[in-house]
């Protein structure tokens, strides 16, 4: 890993770890418990269709995913470093954190670009 | 006489105690921040539950259906819950960390820390209460 990216994955870290800190307690009470338990009623498929259609809603949605990804690879990374104690493993480490957080990225920008 | 050391594959091993892997588990602060560190994997994990709906609900009603049915059972469930419970502590810990992280100066004199961290709850609250009105909004 070159010296000079890393204070760019810094950045990326902390913006990532900012947006999932302010951002993902709340979807994930709405999506993984509220919704699914019966605690308020389901958004219909065209409602959250149209909010999807959106192009703030789209951005939004790319910067939720693609930044708290960066977040989890850089944060990973040194927890299988430190706890795992498997240094000798660097590359490999390296490549699938940035690697799943780069095809996330990659991922989300097709996904919202094509939703018709 | 050579200045630069030279090395053998008979250097003697330097001693180093093996370390257990749950070397975390003896005292509660490196507890704390081993959990700390864990709470990524389901920050990470989140992220791939919106690719999967955004997936879904490109491919239309019948696959958002089976996307929704699925989060319904109760291993997904029991995962969103444990989920919840690890990013409500990324929150906290990463709130209250942040005047640590950013020092805030307004007209020369260091901002409060308590500010700092107020004001990341306050709009951590005002952010959570639009998201939730706005995806309840439309039934």
């Amino acid at each position: 890993m070159p010296r000079s990216i890393t204070p760019f994955l810094w950045l990326l870290f902390s913006a990532g770890g900012t947006v999932a800190a302010l951002l993902f307690p709340i979807h994930v009470l709405l999506t993984g418990l509220a919704v699914p338990l019966g605690w308020v009623n389901a958004p219909s498929y065209e409602s959250v269709l149209g909010l999807v259609r959106n192009p703030v809603a789209r951005l939004y949605l790319f910067v939720f995913v693609s930044l708290p990804l960066f977040h989890w690879a850089h944060r990973f990374r040194y927890t299988l470093y430190d706890g795992l104690q498997v240094k000798h493993l660097t590359a490999l480490i390296v490549v699938f954190c940035y690697g799943t957080a780069l095809a996330g990225t990659v991922m989300a920008a097709y996904l919202l670009w094509t939703i018709p | 006489m050579r200045a630069e050391a030279r090395y053998t594959p008979y250097h003697p091993r330097w001693y180093r105690r093996r370390v257990s892997v749950w070397w975390w588990l003896q005292n509660r602060a490196y507890a704390g921040f081993v959990l700390r560190e864990l709470t990524s994997v389901f920050v990470a994990f989140f992220a791939g539950v919106t690719l999967w709906q955004l997936r879904t609900l490109a491919q239309g009603p019948d696959a958002y259906a089976r996307f929704l049915a699925c989060l319904g059972t109760p291993l997904f469930v029991a995962l969103h819950a444990v989920a919840f419970l690890f990013v409500l502590f990324h929150s906290i810990t990463w709130f209250n960390l942040a005047p640590t992280a950013v020092v805030v100066r307004l007209s020369g004199k260091r901002v409060p820390d308590w500010v700092v961290v107020g004001l990341n709850y306050a709009a951590w609250l005002v952010l959570s209460g639009a998201v939730a009105l706005i995806v309840l909004r439309g039934r």
